[in-house]
């Protein structure tokens, strides 16, 4: 990170390894038993995504290795006709919770980490020329910005999926689901990046070294691009953080909705919706586990962005 | 003053032609109309003569103002999915969904008041203390996972209260109402808890730390000093200076109340307007979708318009900014 002060004590160079250790980022990332906890509930739940089929016992979508019989085993119990054991249980069709959900984070995470670089990218770049070149250029940016804030981001991404399914042929919108919902969330948060970015970008151009830049002669593409961008660039990491978790709620929201990730390859908010269809017939687990996995998920990189916001101190607002 | 409401408005309406616009596109490029019209068994000449009589041969812009012209009379054409005129189905459901608005709207705005009050003044105090942490929680949970825990608890649990629906509805005239049955006000109650509770903890969350900032002033040290009774220093004194904000805010939110009840009307199956979006994104129902758009933008954009208008109004500070720079 951009803030690496170094404490060095008299006597040998510490070494790269030593000094990231002592930098103010890690000591206060190590003194805050909280930002500790979430990182690392964060790490377990991406590596088991990422690992998922590494890890899972199953593979939940091979339709070869499904056994109907096997369905609805409650957690932790051997099932009474196969004798087989599932950790957290299975669903209706036999499919192992624990695997259909790490094989659902894979599809959450994908989703929201991809929507939130798309949405960063679009409003970093909208935001650095909003800022910087100013006139109509600015106008136009963030008049469509106020426009889209006035909507509620959920509405603006749902609006977005319906017109994006209006428009691909009917054989191609399952296949095409995950795509249009990365762009749909996509689209619908970039405002936010760009606003603050702005921001940002009109307290930086006044200063005395893009001026230095602007007289040696630099055009206007490197002096945003490589001497504002990473200036204004620590606000945009805190926002990235929160923003990567209320993508995450954006997608299981609308896949809950059955206007998202389809039932062939399910996300997490996917899994909730077919679990709360046996909610009334005491088949609990088919529901809970995927709906603790989502909070355990949104509530730690949320926690973590709060930390973030601290340690980094951006001038946000 | 003058010259800013006319800006306003004028900004309102670009932002209504804008909507507009992506409305029209959507029935301009999603699909066919004539494809959608038409059954299989067509000829060139079905096709040419529909085009005329629908006038899709003519410019776009005039297609466009066509299509704002109808729009303004609240005429969208007939559902895809269900082959009725649209304005009719949305006239039906929209009472649903007021209904529901109104009642979460009305608790927010009690509960978040009093829980703020309470928060503010008891500010050392455990059960504040609990209920801070609650709301914090509270924030962070999906809308929907509201709706399932609740449905688990009161009715699949305790099969106190019913799960969907809504309930027994009496007409009067063209409006249908669950207030006037026991079934119907019980199957409000989960809906409204579920929608209310967010903003419930937004209203909550900013009565408190204006309440906290206003009991700071010297002018409550002094009625203090004048031996008032605390009670009428916090709510006689105190409250009436909290309220503006909360005004605002609550009049911002209620376009967010109208969108977040999709996301409730489907989980407890409420037969409202939000539903009816959901379900035609699912079908690709552009007609409904296109209804649904300019209705709920007409309704932000008026409500950002009249707040605006309030807080212009109620705070002199703010004239001299916003008439000189932008906003």
């Amino acid at each position: 990170m951009a803030e690496t002060r170094v404490e060095t004590r008299a006597g040998a160079r510490p070494s790269r390894l030593r000094r990231a250790w002592q930098s103010d980022f890690t000591w206060s990332f190590r003194h805050s038993p909280v930002a500790v906890a979430a990182f690392g509930v964060v790490m377990i739940l991406i590596l088991g995504a990422v690992f998922a089929p590494l890890i899972a016992p199953h593979n939940p979508f091979n339709p070869a290795t499904l056994n109907l019989m096997n369905g609805f085993t409650p957690p932790g119990q051997a099932n009474e006709f196969t004798g087989e054991l599932f950790l957290l249980g299975t669903d209706d069709q036999g499919r192992d919770v624990f695997s259909t959900i790490l094989y659902g984070m894979r599809i959450s995470l994908f989703v929201g980490v991809s929507a939130v670089l798309l949405a960063m990218l679009l409003g970093v770049m909208l935001g650095l020329m909003a800022g910087y070149v100013g006139g109509w250029t600015e106008s136009i940016i963030m008049r469509v910005a106020d426009v889209q804030l006035t909507f509620p981001a959920i509405l603006v991404a749902m609006l977005i999926f319906g017109i994006a399914k209006g428009i691909t042929p009917p054989e191609y919108r399952n296949e095409m689901a995950i795509w249009v919902l990365i762009l749909a969330i996509g689209l619908s948060d970039w405002v936010q990046f760009a606003r603050v970015v702005r921001g940002a970008t009109l307290v930086e151009k006044n200063k005395e070294y893009v001026q230095a830049a602007k007289l040696i002669g630099r055009s206007p593409f490197a002096i945003m691009l490589r001497h504002i961008l990473p200036n204004v660039l620590n606000p945009v990491l805190v926002i990235a953080t929160i923003s990567l978790a209320l993508a995450i709620i954006a997608e299981a929201t609308l896949s809950f909705l059955g206007v998202g990730a389809p039932p062939t390859k399910p996300s997490l908010g996917t899994l909730i919706r077919i679990g709360q269809e046996f909610m009334f017939s005491g088949e609990w687990w088919i529901l809970l586990f995927p709906a603790t996995t989502l909070l355990a998920l949104a509530l730690s990189i949320n926690l973590m962005g709060d930390w973030l916001r601290d340690a980094l101190n951006p001038r946000l607002r | 003053m003058l010259a800013y409401i006319i800006r306003r408005v004028g900004q309102s309406v670009l932002v209504l032609l804008v909507v507009g616009l992506v409305a029209f596109a959507m029935f301009h490029f999603v699909g066919d109309p004539i494809d959608n019209m038409l059954g299989q068994e067509r000829t060139q000449a079905d096709i040419e003569r529909l085009r005329v009589q629908l006038g899709l041969d003519k410019p776009f812009v005039v297609q466009y103002w066509r299509f704002l012209e109808q729009a303004a009379q609240g005429n969208f054409g007939l559902s895809y999915r269900q082959g009725r005129p649209v304005a009719e189905i949305m006239i039906e459901r929209l009472p649903a969904t007021l209904e529901l608005a109104f009642v979460s709207g009305l608790m927010a705005l009690v509960g978040g008041i009093a829980l703020g009050i309470f928060t503010a003044i008891n500010r050392r105090g455990v059960s504040a203390n609990v209920v801070m942490t609650a709301s914090l929680i509270g924030v962070s949970l999906p809308t929907f996972l509201i709706g399932i825990l609740l449905i688990y608890v009161f009715s699949v649990e305790l099969g106190w209260l019913p799960s969907f629906g809504r309930g027994e509805v009496t007409r009067i005239g063209g409006w249908t109402t669950g207030f006037l049955t026991e079934s119907g006000l019980k199957a409000l109650i989960l809906p409204a808890v579920t929608l209310g509770l967010y903003q419930m903890t937004l209203i909550m969350r900013l009565v408190r730390t204006e309440m906290l900032e206003v009991l700071r002033m010297d002018y409550i040290r002094f009625a203090r000093a004048r031996g008032i009774r605390e009670k009428s220093i916090n709510f006689r004194h105190a409250l009436k200076n909290t309220l503006v904000p909360v005004v605002t805010v609550m009049g911002l939110q209620v376009g967010s109340i109208i969108a977040f009840a999709i996301i409730t009307e489907t989980v407890f199956q409420w037969p409202g307007v939000g539903l009816l979006f959901i379900n035609a994104i699912q079908f690709v129902d552009i007609p409904v979708m296109a209804a649904y758009l300019m209705m709920i933008s007409v309704m932000f954009v008026g409500i950002n318009l009249i707040v605006d208008m309030l807080y212009f109004a109620i705070d002199p500070r703010l004239r001299a900014d916003r008439t000189t720079g932008g906003h």
